[in-house]
C-alpha cells in the first residue's frame, strides 16, 4: 500500500477511462496467451503510484521490446471498482491480498498463472507464500509482491516535547490512549482513512482478535475511538505523507513504507523534521501486496513475461530501495541496500514478526456493518 | 476586440462567437433544407443532452433499482431474467431507497451538503455582486481586461487550485504566516479541516459561476434609471435597493443555481479541504461505491440527491412561470 494520491483524482481517471471505454483490446481474444502474442507488442499495467524504481519499467521495455502502457492508481477500491466494472483492458494488476485480492479470486476476476512461464518462482519467499495459502489456494493466482506493516510514524521532537524524553514510544496507547492523546491532539493526530486498518489497531490495541466477529468487535472499537475522536484531526490515507514530513501532524498510523518516505522527505527538506516509524508492542497488522493478470487482459502472454521479470532479484531489488518496502523475494533480499535491509521497520525482527496479524476477509454483512460504524466514528457522531 | 469600441468586451465577443457559430449551422441547414435547419440547430444540443445527460440517468436509475451482488462482474443483479418456467421476470430491489429513510447517516449527509452549498452560495453572492456591478459599470476595454482576469485561474484545474489553498489554509501555511509576521495573530489559526475550509474553498472555486451571469445581467440594466432616481433625490442606497437589486434578481437567480447545484454534489472540496465531520452526499456516494462496493446503493443515493434538488427547483419555475403569467394579465 504505498503512497496514495487523493481518491478525487482517480475518479477523474476513472470517468475518463469510462469516456473513452479503456484501452481498446487487440484483435486477437483476451485470455488467450497465444492469439495474444500475434498482436502488437504491448503490456498494459496498473499500478500504485510509486511502485516500482524509476528505471523498472524502462528496463523492461529495452529487454523485451514490449511497450508498456503504466497507469497508477491510489487505493484498492479503485483497482476494484475497474475490475468489477470489467474490460478493464490491464493486463497485470497490484492488489493487496486481503481482503481485496482474495474478493476477486473468488470472483473470477484472475488467470490461473502458468508456472512454467515463471522459472523465477523459487526466488519467492515460502513463508511469505503460505501466509497467502487461505487467500489463493495453492498459490494459483497471485505473486506476491511487498509486503509491510500499518504502525505508527511520529514527529521525534515534537512527541518527545509533549510526553517527556522517558516515555516510551512503542505502542498504540499514542493513538488509543486518552491521557496521551489529549497531550498531542494540538499537534495533529491522523489516522488511516480505512476500516480494515481502523478497526484492526484498535482492536490489537485492546487486546483483541481484530478479524474478531460477533463478540461485540464493532462497539468496543467505536467505544475506544469515540474517546480519542477529538484528538484525531482528520482521517485520511494519504495526506499524512507530506504532513509528517512538513511537521503539519504529529503522530500518524500509517504504513511503514510510507512513513520512511515522509522521513526521507524530511531530511532532503531539511526542515528539522525528523520522522520515524515505530511497530507497536501490542501487534499490528501486516498487509501483502500481489500482482496478478485479470481474466479479461489483452495480453496476458506479455503479463506473464513481466511478471517474471518482477521475479528476477536483480530487478526487484532496486524496487525494494526506492520504494522502502520489503520484496517477498528472498533471493533478492542479499541484494538489497544495507540501510534497507537492516531497518526493523521493514524488515522487522523475527520476534515482532510474530506479533503482526493477517487481516481476514469478514463476511459481507460484517464487512458493511464495519464501514457504517467506521463512517460514524470518522463524523464523531 | 474587432468590434467598436462601443460593443466591444468580451462578453460579446463569445455572444457574437456563438450567434455566428449558429447562424452557419442555420445556413448549413437551410441549404439543406429550409425547415430542416431550424430542427439541426435544436438537435444537436438535445442529441448532446440526450447522450451524456439522460442517458447516464437512466443507467443509473436502472442500477438503483438492483441489489448488489458480491463477486458478480458487474457486482449487481440483472434487472430482466427468466423464472424457473422461462417466464420473463422484471426484479425492482428498493432496500437501497429504504436503507436511505431508515439509517439517519443519508439524512445528515444531505442536510450537511445542503448547508455547505448554502453558507458557500451566499459567499459568492457577496463577493460576486460586488465585482459584477464593477465589471458591468466599468468602460468596455477595461471590462475584457475585467471578465478575463475572473477567468484566467479557471484555467488551471480545480484540482491543483484545492491543493494550493491546502498549501495556504494549513497551520504553519501562507496565511497563518503572513498573520504572524505582520502580529496580528500570535498562535496560528487552525483553518484546514475545518468547515471554514470547505466554505472558502467551495466560494473561490465557483466565484466565476456567480460573476458571469449577474455581470450578464447588470450589463443590460439601464443606468440612466439610476440617474434619474438621483435626480428625483434618492441616495445612491436607496436607488440599488429599490432600482438595482430588484431588477438584477434574475441574475442573482440564475447565479446562485449555478452556484448551487454543483456545490450540492461537490466531492473533492470537502474531502480535501473539509474536516473528519464534514460528511456530504458526495462521500456517502463515494463510501457506497468503492467501500461497500454497493452500486444499487450508491445509485439510490445519487438519485435521491438530484430528485431532491431538482424537484423542488422545477416547483419554483412553475411557480415563477404563474407570477410572469399573472404579471401579463
Amino acid at each position: 500500500m504505498p503512497p496514495a494520491r487523493l481518491p478525487a483524482l482517480a475518479l477523474l481517471a476513472l470517468a475518463l477511462a469510462a469516456c473513452g471505454g479503456g484501452k481498446a483490446p487487440d484483435a486477437a481474444s483476451p485470455a488467450d496467451p497465444a492469439a495474444a502474442q500475434q498482436g502488437p507488442r504491448q503490456l498494459n499495467i496498473y499500478n500504485w503510484s510509486d511502485y516500482v524504481a524509476e528505471d523498472t519499467i524502462a528496463r523492461f521495455e529495452k529487454e523485451t521490446g514490449i511497450k508498456v502502457v503504466y497507469d497508477v492508481y491510489d487505493s484498492n477500491e479503485m483497482l476494484e471498482a475497474k475490475l468489477l466494472a470489467g474490460s478493464s483492458g490491464y493486463d497485470v494488476v497490484f492488489p493487496s491480498a486481503r481482503p481485496f485480492a482474495q474478493r476477486h479470486i473468488l470472483a473470477n476476476l484472475y488467470l490461473p498463472l502458468d508456472r512454467a512461464k515463471l522459472p523465477g518462482w523459487g526466488n519467492l519467499d515460502p513463508a511469505v507464500l503460505a501466509a497467502l495459502e487461505d487467500v489463493d489456494p495453492g498459490n494459483r493466482h497471485l505473486v506476491p509482491y511487498m509486503w509491510g506493516t500499518t504502525g505508527i510514524g511520529y514527529n521525534v521532537a515534537k512527541v518527545r516535547e509533549r510526553l517527556g524524553a522517558d516515555f516510551p514510544i512503542d505502542s498504540w496507547n499514542l493513538i488509543f490512549d486518552p491521557a496521551v492523546a489529549a497531550k498531542l491532539g494540538d499537534c495533529g493526530i491522523a489516522v488511516l482513512d480505512d476500516e480494515q486498518e481502523g478497526f484492526g489497531a484498535a482492536l490489537i490495541y485492546l487486546g483483541r482478535d481484530p478479524n474478531g466477529v460477533g463478540g461485540g468487535e464493532i462497539e468496543a472499537a467505536a467505544e475506544l475511538f469515540g474517546k480519542v475522536r477529538p484528538f484525531i484531526r482528520y482521517f485520511h490515507s494519504s495526506k499524512y505523507i507530506d504532513d509528517l514530513a512538513n511537521g503539519e501532524i504529529c503522530v500518524a498510523m500509517g504504513y511503514n513504507g510510507d512513513v520512511l518516505q515522509a522521513r526521507d522527505r524530511a531530511s532532503e527538506a531539511a526542515n528539522g523534521v525528523e520522522v520515524a516509524y515505530v511497530i507497536p508492542k501490542e501487534g499490528a497488522l501486516r498487509w501483502i501486496d500481489s500482482a496478478a493478470i485479470p481474466t479479461d487482459a489483452p495480453h496476458a502472454a506479455n503479463a506473464l513475461v513481466f511478471l517474471e521479470f518482477l521475479l528476477r532479484p536483480d530487478v526487484i531489488a532496486p524496487i525494494s530501495d526506492y520504494v522502502s518496502y520489503a520484496s517477498a523475494n528472498l533471493a533478492a533480499k542479499p541484494l538489497v541496500d544495507e540501510s534497507v535491509r537492516n531497518d526493523p521497520g521493514i524488515y522487522p525482527a523475527p520476534e515482532v514478526l510474530a506479533r503482526l496479524v493477517d487481516p481476514k476477509k469478514l463476511p459481507e454483512n460484517e464487512s458493511r456493518a464495519r464501514v457504517r460504524a467506521w463512517t460514524s466514528i470518522k463524523s464523531g457522531s | 476586440m474587432a468590434r467598436p469600441a462601443s460593443h466591444s468586451s468580451l462578453w460579446q465577443l463569445w455572444h457574437q462567437v456563438f450567434t455566428d457559430l449558429f447562424r452557419w449551422i442555420g445556413v448549413l441547414g437551410r441549404e439543406l433544407s429550409s425547415s430542416r435547419g431550424r430542427w439541426v440547430v435544436l438537435a444537436l444540443p438535445m442529441l448532446w443532452l440526450v447522450a451524456f445527460f439522460l442517458v447516464p440517468f437512466l443507467l443509473v436509475l436502472k442500477i438503483s433499482f438492483a441489489s448488489a451482488v458480491s463477486g458478480a462482474q458487474p457486482p449487481y443483479s440483472d434487472m430482466i431474467g427468466t423464472a424457473e418456467d422461462g417466464a420473463l421476470t422484471l426484479r425492482f430491489a428498493i432496500a437501497g431507497y429504504q436503507l436511505l429513510l431508515t439509517d439517519s447517516l443519508y439524512v445528515t449527509a444531505y442536510v450537511n451538503s445542503l448547508v455547505f452549498a448554502t453558507v458557500s452560495t451566499l459567499g459568492c453572492l457577496v463577493l460576486g455582486y460586488p465585482i459584477a456591478y464593477g465589471i458591468a459599470r466599468a468602460s468596455p476595454a477595461a471590462r475584457a481586461v475585467l471578465l478575463v482576469l475572473v477567468i484566467l485561474p479557471f484555467w488551471t484545474s480545480s484540482l491543483l487550485r484545492a491543493y494550493a489553498l491546502i498549501g495556504i489554509l494549513r497551520t504553519n501555511g501562507l496565511l497563518n504566516q503572513l498573520l504572524m509576521g505582520l502580529g496580528i495573530t500570535d498562535a496560528p489559526l487552525v483553518i484546514l479541516h475545518t468547515d471554514l475550509a470547505v466554505y472558502i474553498g467551495i466560494t473561490y472555486n465557483y466565484l466565476p459561476f456567480m460573476i458571469m451571469p449577474l455581470t450578464a445581467n447588470l450589463m443590460r440594466l439601464d443606468f440612466t434609471l439610476l440617474e434619474a432616481a438621483a435626480d428625483l433625490g434618492a441616495r445612491p442606497l436607496t436607488s440599488f435597493l429599490r432600482i438595482t437589486l430588484p431588477l438584477s434578481v434574475p441574475g442573482i437567480v440564475a447565479g446562485s443555481l449555478l452556484v448551487f447545484i454543483p456545490a450540492v454534489g461537490e466531492f473533492v472540496i470537502p474531502d480535501l479541504l473539509g474536516g473528519p465531520d464534514a460528511l456530504t452526499i458526495g462521500r456517502a456516494i463515494w463510501t457506497e461505491f468503492f467501500s461497500n462496493r454497493d452500486w444499487p446503493m450508491a445509485s439510490a443515493v445519487a438519485i435521491a440527491m438530484l430528485a431532491l434538488i431538482v424537484v423542488p427547483m422545477l416547483v419554483f419555475e412553475y411557480v415563477q412561470d404563474k407570477r410572469l403569467e399573472g404579471d401579463r394579465r
